[in-house]
């Protein structure tokens, strides 16, 4: 029973770092279609940052200086990189593909390749007894962001002027555009609100696996877009709900079926999925 | 004349060898890898240039036909046995999950051969069975023909890649100028358009995944010949990611842009990791080079090196044109 317990609060932990990294992700590319390659970026960025900052602040303060880090350089990638190659999709995906490759080699060039170790605060080191199983507390503060981030988006969506103009240009950018609104400003904000999440996401991600390292973004990044298709792309509901079903289902089959056998589970879940609605979960 | 000259091409590279300056075995390894590597990216782009197919998931075909070859020939297979189940392995796992894949569109498509493809970079990472290596990767133990064998024989390995390499080439260009070929290009144009004439894009998508996908294998299997062995690298979506930005430096849909683009790119791989360590911060890494120069070829050299005549003297008019 415990190991149980233990499994589901960890899996939902990943879970989180899962959905925090998929939502931005996921309504990137629901609205301006571009598969963000550089996502994985932000959050390596975010988690260097709070890496850095940390040594002159409190870690809850360092977290702030990495989203706020993930914040600036989401917008400015979409400023000065996605907004000139405006519909030229492919060629944005291309950009975000070369600044992957690219930003990688420069946290490199600047942190070494090893992973450093991450800084955590002392509450977030201790363990929580739950129907007698023991649990770490970092998996509480990953789902308490998480849940926090999932309540933030859907109000801003639902009750904001902005959050209905992203939404309704999901649904028809065309038909937003016609209106005389000006989607490019959603974009940008779009990409703010992804980079914040996965910046959020690197330093939460920090915390759980206790190291950062120069790949950390693109691992995570895999399956953040397994969650965003079968999630179905545009829809935060649809993100939370795949985020969760990926992360118990590779959590539990990778302890019971041996290391790696949940990952591909996972993606088989994937190929199910597809063949059974091609849209992804949320999308009928 | 002008018919002829991919032919001349093809001599003169079957006669580097026999210059001094490249008749060193360091050399002619290296040249050999920058042909296995051009073949690679002419074959990616039989799905991104010609049928507009945005694959990330390439690279497991490749690490099919190199592990399997290696694992093969290990178990006491001959080479050319090894080489010809890896081929159909290949093919089978393309034909088997291009069905799937393909059954979504555009990005999402993309994604999800991403996620086909890490399948195969964990299996490679978690060696079932002792086969793969894990980290350290699999060299090949037993049953190198003779030919291939020892430093002398490095000409040998050179004359097999340029052999992969021209098979690719003369698969892409007759299926190119075959009627299949066009409804790719049209497909690459307007898939809905293709379905409204009647034809059915899913069947010709697959038909180009599944070809690319055993051109990619043999690939894999050249490739362990001209290097020794395998390694988990090849299996990760960053060797997918590398034969797109090889591509697209080429100059996708191009005939010979793509070759150009993954020689040009192995070679210029190999000798920064070479020379760049003295130079200072990020300049020292291959990859972030590689990357800026990639960013800067999309936004200002759109169809790559195969269209560099176009785009370049517009390039160097267009500044002109504004103090006038």
């Amino acid at each position: 029973m415990s190991t149980i317990v233990l499994l589901t609060v960890t899996g939902l932990g990943l879970a989180a770092l899962y959905f925090l990294v998929a939502s931005g992700l996921s309504l990137v590319f629901g609205l301006a279609d571009v598969l963000n390659f550089a996502h994985g970026l932000f959050l390596s960025v975010g988690a260097y940052a709070t890496w850095w900052a940390a040594d002159f602040m409190p870690v809850e303060a360092a977290v702030l200086v990495g989203v706020a880090a993930g914040v600036v350089t989401a917008v400015l990638v979409e400023l000065v990189l996605i907004r000139p190659l405006y519909r030229r999709t492919i060629e944005q995906v291309l950009v975000t593909v070369g600044l992957s490759l690219a930003g990688v080699a420069l946290l490199q060039s600047v942190f070494g390749a090893d992973p450093r170790p991450f800084p955590r605060p002392g509450w977030a080191q201790g363990v929580v007894p739950v129907l007698g199983a023991r649990i770490p507390a970092d998996r509480f503060l990953l789902i308490g962001a998480a849940v926090l981030v999932f309540g933030a988006l859907t109000a801003f969506l639902r009750y904001t002027r902005y959050g209905l103009i992203v939404r309704a240009g999901v649904e028809n950018r065309e038909m937003v555009t016609a209106l005389g609104i000006d989607v490019r400003k959603a974009f940008t904000l779009v990409f703010a609100i992804g980079g914040a999440a996965a910046a959020l996401a690197g330093s939460l991600a920090g915390i759980y696996f206790t190291t950062v390292s120069p790949g950390t973004g693109g691992s995570l990044l895999i399956f953040a877009f397994i969650v965003v298709v079968i999630g179905g792309m545009g829809s935060v509901p649809g993100s939370a709900v795949a985020a969760i079903l990926v992360a118990l289902l590779q959590q539990f089959v990778n302890y019971y079926g041996g290391s790696g056998a949940g990952d591909v589970c996972v993606v088989a879940l994937l190929a199910v999925v597809l063949l059974w609605r091609p849209k992804g979960l949320a999308r009928a | 004349m002008r018919r002829w000259w991919p032919l001349g091409l093809a001599v003169l590279l079957a006669l580097l060898p026999y210059g001094q300056a490249f008749n060193a075995p360091g050399t002619l390894n290296l040249l050999a890898l920058c042909l296995v590597f051009a073949g690679l990216a002419a074959g990616y782009d039989l799905l991104f240039g010609r049928t507009g197919l945005l694959s990330f998931g390439h690279a497991l075909y490749f690490a099919i036909g190199a592990y399997l070859t290696v694992i093969l020939m290990n178990h006491g297979f001959a080479l050319p046995v090894a080489a010809l189940l890896a081929m159909v392995a290949g093919t089978a796992v393309a034909a088997l999950l291009g069905a799937v894949a393909l059954r979504v569109d555009g990005i999402a498509f993309s994604m999800v051969t991403l996620a086909f493809a890490q399948v195969g970079a964990i299996i490679v990472a978690r060696d079932p069975g002792g086969l793969t290596g894990g980290e350290e990767g699999a060299t090949i133990a037993q049953g190198m023909p003779d030919a291939l064998v020892g430093v002398v024989n490095t000409v040998n390995l050179y004359w097999l890649a340029l052999a992969y390499l021209v098979v690719v080439l003369v698969v892409l260009h007759r299926v190119g100028r075959s009627p299949a070929g066009r409804v790719l290009s049209a497909i690459r144009d307007d898939a809905r358009r293709v379905g409204v004439l009647g034809l059915s894009p899913y069947r010709y998508k697959l038909m180009s995944f599944v070809l690319a996908g055993a051109l990619a294998a043999l690939g894999g299997t050249v490739y362990v010949l001209v290097v020794g062995g395998a390694a988990p690298h090849l299996s990760s979506s960053d060797l997918t990611l590398t034969l797109l930005v090889m591509v697209v430096l080429g100059g996708p849909g191009s005939r010979f842009g793509p070759a150009l683009g993954g020689a040009l790119f192995t070679f210029l791989d190999y000798q920064l990791t070479d020379y760049a360590t003295d130079l200072p911060g990020p300049l020292a890494q291959p990859m972030f080079v590689l990357g800026v120069v990639f960013i800067l070829a999309v936004y200002f050299f759109p169809g790559g090196l195969a269209r560099i005549g176009v785009t370049l003297p517009g390039w160097l008019r267009r500044p002109a044109r504004q103090e006038a």
